[in-house]
């Protein structure tokens, strides 16, 4: 809350600072595919992004423990051969309705007291031929983005190959976005 | 204690503290889960090449970049100091499948016969990494997000358009690991 008293002149430098990117075609790319546009009013040092480094490390931590990083796991799934992962992305998704439910509910704030703002999704032929792209790619690698990070932190250093073509595809995605239908 | 971590988590205890990724960054900063979103800032980052696509402001998503360097150190640890001296336990009919391929070590998450350096460099491995991994990268992009952000995040609020996107996911890693790849490694 304290920093809300000078957020404003934050705001005013940060965006001199950054002139490169026109503000206006700025918000229009970055609602393009759903990227977080719900950001914070407020300026943060650097170290503010620390909290977020410490939810990853727990993450990593529970996808390792979980096996969700396996790629023998993930071909068990897709053969319907275990109900583990099944069982991991239904109770996630079910505690994160009730919490989102519950956020909304009593209408919690951010820890800086700013409120917490939901965008929906809109639809695109995208989410079709992009997702069965994705499947078909998840399949071969038995890892969607999250677990190749992990992958490589623990000890998987080939997976650094497989990330690199990964941002090489989204590269190739953005060059030919306004070709592909959506 | 550290003997009971190092034991492989139920899919009870690990499913909802990953769904507690989500409340956890809302209140942390209004921050919406999902991974696949990096891989983009990356490009904006390192590779803008002047195309619209990646001409934003990716200093606003260096918390996102943070979360995934923590995740990898969470592998770091994990590994180093959580691991799990057994083998991989999978269901009898995977282990006889894969066989077949030749593929019996489960020693590692990570299948040892087939992420390595110098599988990288056959034709099955040139598939399985490279092209696995741009097809990963190019249709998460495609679709607007990948696992966390459709399927976790996209189902917790409710949102149809992410329900599409996970039965497609789910599509084309059924076709994929019971199609093609048994075509890929037979």
């Amino acid at each position: 809350m304290r920093k809300n008293n000078n957020s404003n002149s934050q705001i005013s430098t940060f965006n001199s600072q950054f002139s490169a990117f026109d503000p206006k075609n700025e918000k229009e790319v970055r609602t393009q595919d759903t990227l977080c546009v719900n950001e914070s009013q407020l300026q943060h040092k650097w170290y503010h992004n620390l909290k977020y480094l410490i939810v990853g490390i727990l993450f990593g931590i529970v996808f390792v423990k979980a096996e969700i990083i396996s790629w023998f796991r993930i071909q068990e799934m897709f053969r319907l051969q275990s109900f583990h992962m099944y069982g991991i992305i239904g109770s996630a998704i079910a505690v994160g309705i009730l919490s989102v439910w519950l956020i909304k509910r009593f209408n919690i704030k951010t820890i800086y007291g700013e409120p917490i703002t939901f965008t929906p999704k809109k639809f695109s032929k995208g989410q079709i031929y992009g997702g069965l792209i994705f499947g078909l790619g998840w399949g071969l690698t038995g890892a969607c983005p999250g677990p190749l990070f992990v992958q490589i932190g623990t000890g998987a250093t080939v997976v650094a190959i497989v990330l690199l073509s990964a941002i090489a595809g989204t590269w190739v995605y953005g060059r030919l976005r306004d070709s592909l239908p959506h | 204690m550290i003997e009971w971590l190092k034991q492989p988590w139920p899919w009870y205890i690990a499913g909802p503290l990953v769904g507690l990724t989500v409340p956890t960054l809302l209140i942390l900063g209004n921050k919406h889960f999902g991974i696949s979103a990096n891989l983009r800032h990356v490009c904006a980052m390192c590779f803008p090449a002047d195309i619209k696509f990646f001409k934003y402001d990716y200093r606003k998503e260096f918390w996102n970049l943070f979360f995934v360097l923590g995740a990898f150190g969470g592998g770091v640890i994990a590994s180093l100091w959580l691991a799990n001296p057994q083998p991989v336990e999978v269901n009898p009919a995977l282990v006889t499948e894969l066989a077949g391929y030749g593929i019996n070590d489960y020693t590692n998450m990570v299948p040892k016969q087939l992420f390595n350096w110098d599988y990288l460099l056959t034709a099955n491995g040139l598939i399985m990494m490279v092209g696995g991994g741009f097809l990963v990268g190019f249709g998460s992009r495609y679709a607007g997000g990948c696992t966390s952000g459709h399927a976790i995040m996209g189902l917790s609020t409710l949102q149809w358009p992410s329900l599409v996107a996970t039965v497609c996911f789910m599509i084309g890693g059924f076709l994929m690991a019971n199609v093609f790849l048994p075509f890929i490694l037979g």
